[in-house]
């Protein structure tokens, strides 16, 4: 089988704030009532990491645990551990109603590093977000100018962003444009 | 521009991030109904000046729909409430009989 490439093969625009199309990762969506502690057990088991409440976001190295909703969450894991996971978490399921989607090749990931206040400002720009008080921890669905988007902060001075990958080169140049230009904060 | 909060998720942001769906509570009269019911369905919908029930959908966001309560006149939200109801909840239509005393909208008032 053809090895997985990201949707920009690892473009970078360097400035203000770096804007970097990751390399591909492993991305799970599952659906189910987040209520459900036989969902929710299964997701922390398989990533290691706890499940967060309402707009959470876990991380540790490169895995992520969101929750997208209150039916919905979002695992993404080092790429090699993504046949594992897809098992592993259907069977830890069991009977429980629930739907495990591979997504990984769907969607685009980018990272965003620079000064904090460079970073919020580039967000602010492009989504309808309040960023002087958006804080770590928390996963923000929302809109980027005319496409939909994820993004969070799991430190101060980075935000790493998801998009649809079919839109991965119009949210590049968008952000790459909102980075340089006058600033609003 | 409005500013509203989704129920399912607890995010405010304002109206480009959700998408409108319209006059909340509305009876899908289907198959078996009368003409005029089906016609009331399909047709006829309320355009108040003051308090509205309406659908909304967080599109860009958690996904879901819900409900909501506003002025249409001031663009005041009274409250957001979630869409697996086929009525607003008490303590929302008490709090608008508060603020608009004597306010009407189809059979709730």
């Amino acid at each position: 089988m053809s090895d997985p490439v990201s949707a920009l093969a690892g473009k970078v625009s360097e400035g203000p704030v770096r804007i970097e199309d990751l390399a591909p990762r492993a991305m799970i969506t599952v659906r189910g009532k987040l209520s459900d502690t036989a969902i929710t057990e299964a997701l922390a088991s398989v990533s290691g990491l706890a499940m967060p409440g309402q707009r959470g976001i876990a991380a540790e190295g490169e895995k992520r645990l969101a929750w997208m909703g209150p039916d919905e969450a979002l695992l993404i894991l080092p790429r090699a551990g993504l046949d594992a996971a897809l098992s592993g978490l259907t069977e830890k399921l069991g009977s429980a109603h629930a739907l495990v989607a591979d997504m990984s090749d769907a969607r685009a990931l980018f990272r965003l590093t620079g000064e904090d206040a460079a970073l919020r400002d580039t967000i602010a720009k492009v989504a309808p977000v309040d960023m002087m008080r958006f804080p770590t921890g928390e996963i923000r669905r929302t809109r980027l100018a005319q496409i939909a988007g994820a993004f969070w902060m799991p430190q101060e001075g980075t935000v790493e962003l998801v998009c649809f990958r079919s839109v991965a080169q119009y949210a590049f140049d968008l952000l790459s444009q909102a980075a340089v230009g006058p600033r609003v904060f | 521009m409005l500013i509203l909060t989704c129920p399912c998720c607890g995010v405010t942001a304002e109206e480009t991030e959700f998408h409108g769906g319209g006059e909340a509570h509305l009876t899908r009269e289907g198959p078996g109904s009368d003409d005029a019911a089906l016609e009331g369905y399909l047709f006829h919908r309320e355009n108040p000046r003051g308090v509205h029930f309406e659908r909304w959908r967080h599109v860009y966001g958690c996904g879901k729909w819900f409900h909501a309560a506003r002025d249409t006149a001031t663009l005041e939200w009274f409250g957001f409430y979630p869409a697996q109801t086929s009525e607003p909840p008490e303590a929302l239509l008490e709090q608008i009989r508060q603020k608009r005393p004597g306010w009407r909208w189809r059979d709730f008032a």
